[in-house]
């Protein structure tokens, strides 16, 4: 006897968070943290503002020279991972179905939406408008930090950018100022996860499958077969 | 693979320790390197996790971490421009007096006795003639503006004059295809420079800031002020210089900061 299969899978038909966007994710969880950690370590031994010191309990390394170590090492795995990224979510249009289009009218939907608190993220394979503008938002924070953390690295050997900031403690400023940016999208992206658990899921198992191509065959409507 | 080998004086024995184990050996010694980084990068995840505790200093993360920073001497080595010169400032923008900084506070400074101090020369050099002090003030002097960064992340525009390193190698018949200067230092302090950055042309032995001679706090008699690196890289109150192929530990290094520290 055969069992009615399930849906058979389209040929194109891909999960939510294929397999390589799970891992570059999650690997790029922890280095955020080893660089957010150790940059915070840097950022004590010369602060930029008199008011604020991190506490010390939530910076990585005990010493300066530990923060350094850990910075610089972390600095490949996310400039590896991000590259990986970038390239791959260009390659496979991910960027292109995820991110776009962002169009005001559903932006001020969406914000209107979330004041009376229907935030409308049921469908974990659709980004509402602040969604979108949130991700594409910390990935410009993400290629500017990379970019102003460069010009700190080698002020000299790569003058002509840091003179695009102009100067050594302007970059320092645009590097603390993304850091920022990054570690208020991941308050908010952590706490959206943990109030909907089925994305947090989602970057684990991969989630619901999608078709690649939007224009594909509508899937049949499956009966419950007990 | 750059072999390091640790030495408290910069004057060592010529030969320095035979080195001809490691090489024939090299296979080996390499493999137990990969295992102890790859056995560290594991834990490194869980690790980076317990946030303020001390598995830095942990053995095997610092083997890890220090592999690292060597690999980042050779890639800073190689995107090092040797003929790319740092941004230069007017004098309006010269801030007097320039900036302390030291493992101690400006109030712990010994300063050097000019009458006794003597500049002692070793290693692939074939004048090593000690200069004293009026000896090096009749040298040509280059006068250089420029930004030193501090590690920490401070900045300030300073002006240094005094003879060009690479004129003065040249002098005392240094061998410029040795790879690295090591400095000592009045204070115990050690330092040591690539050649290439050695041979930058705005790397100075300093003898004045802002035409004057320097102060005790800022190296007097003689320290060096190069463009391309990091503040601690310029060794202050030298006493000795040497030209070696054989790696000179440094006081910073051995505390885990980064050997290159180029800007």
């Amino acid at each position: 006897m055969q069992a009615p299969r399930a849906v058979p899978l389209a040929p194109h038909a891909q999960k939510l968070h294929p397999l390589p966007i799970r891992v570059m994710h999650w690997i790029n969880a922890v280095t955020m943290i080893v660089m957010i950690g150790s940059g915070w370590k840097i950022y004590n031994d010369e602060v930029l503002f008199g008011w604020l010191h991190f506490p010390e309990a939530v910076t990585i390394g005990r010493w300066a020279q530990h923060g350094l170590q850990w910075h610089f090492f972390g600095m490949w795995i996310l400039a590896i991972n991000g590259l990986a990224y970038f390239a791959y979510c260009i390659a496979t249009g991910r960027f292109r179905r995820m991110l776009l289009p962002i169009r005001w009218s559903e932006l001020i939907a969406t914000i209107k939406g979330a004041l009376r608190l229907h935030l409308a993220h049921d469908d974990p394979t659709k980004y509402n408008t602040v969604q979108k503008l949130l991700y594409v938002g910390v990935l410009a924070a993400g290629i500017m930090i990379v970019i102003s953390g460069l010009a700190i690295w080698k002020p000299v050997q790569f003058s002509e950018l840091l003179a695009l900031f102009g100067s050594f403690q302007n970059a320092r400023l645009v590097h603390f100022l993304c850091m920022t940016a990054i570690v208020a999208f991941v308050v908010v992206h952590v706490t959206l996860a943990l109030l909907v658990p089925h994305t947090l899921v989602a970057m684990v198992t991969g989630g619901p499958e999608i078709a690649a191509e939007p224009q594909v065959r509508p899937q049949p409507q499956l009966e419950p077969t007990i | 693979m750059t072999i390091r080998t640790p030495s408290r004086s910069i004057f060592r024995p010529k030969h320095g320790v035979d080195q001809s184990v490691l090489a024939e050996n090299r296979r080996l010694v390499e493999k137990i390197d990969r295992r102890n980084v790859l056995r560290g990068a594991l834990s490194l995840g869980a690790l980076s996790l317990l946030t303020g505790c001390d598995v830095s200093e942990n053995d095997n993360v610092q083997t890890v971490l220090r592999a690292v920073s060597s690999w980042n001497d050779r890639v800073q080595a190689f995107i090092f421009r040797p003929n790319h010169m740092a941004p230069t400032f007017s004098e309006a923008q010269v801030v007097k007096p320039p900036r302390f900084n030291a493992h101690y506070d400006i109030e712990d400074v010994m300063p050097v006795d000019v009458a006794g101090w003597k500049l002692e020369l070793g290693g692939l050099i074939s004048d090593k003639k000690p200069w004293r002090v009026e000896d090096i003030y009749r040298l040509p002097e280059q006068e250089l503006i420029i930004r030193h960064i501090c590690v920490e992340g401070w900045d300030y525009i300073g002006q240094w004059s005094g003879p060009n390193l690479r004129m003065f190698l040249e002098r005392i018949g240094a061998d410029l295809s040795a790879k690295y200067i090591a400095f000592q230092c009045a204070d115990g302090y050690t330092e040591s420079l690539d050649m290439p950055t050695a041979l930058h042309p705005q790397t100075i032995l300093a003898t004045k800031y802002a035409r004057e001679p320097i102060t005790d706090p800022f190296g007097f008699p003689l320290r060096l002020r190069t463009s391309t690196k990091l503040g601690f890289k310029n060794a202050k109150w030298i006493t000795a210089m040497e030209v070696t192929n054989t790696f000179p530990q440094t006081y910073y290094t051995k505390e885990g900061f980064n050997w290159f520290a180029g800007i």
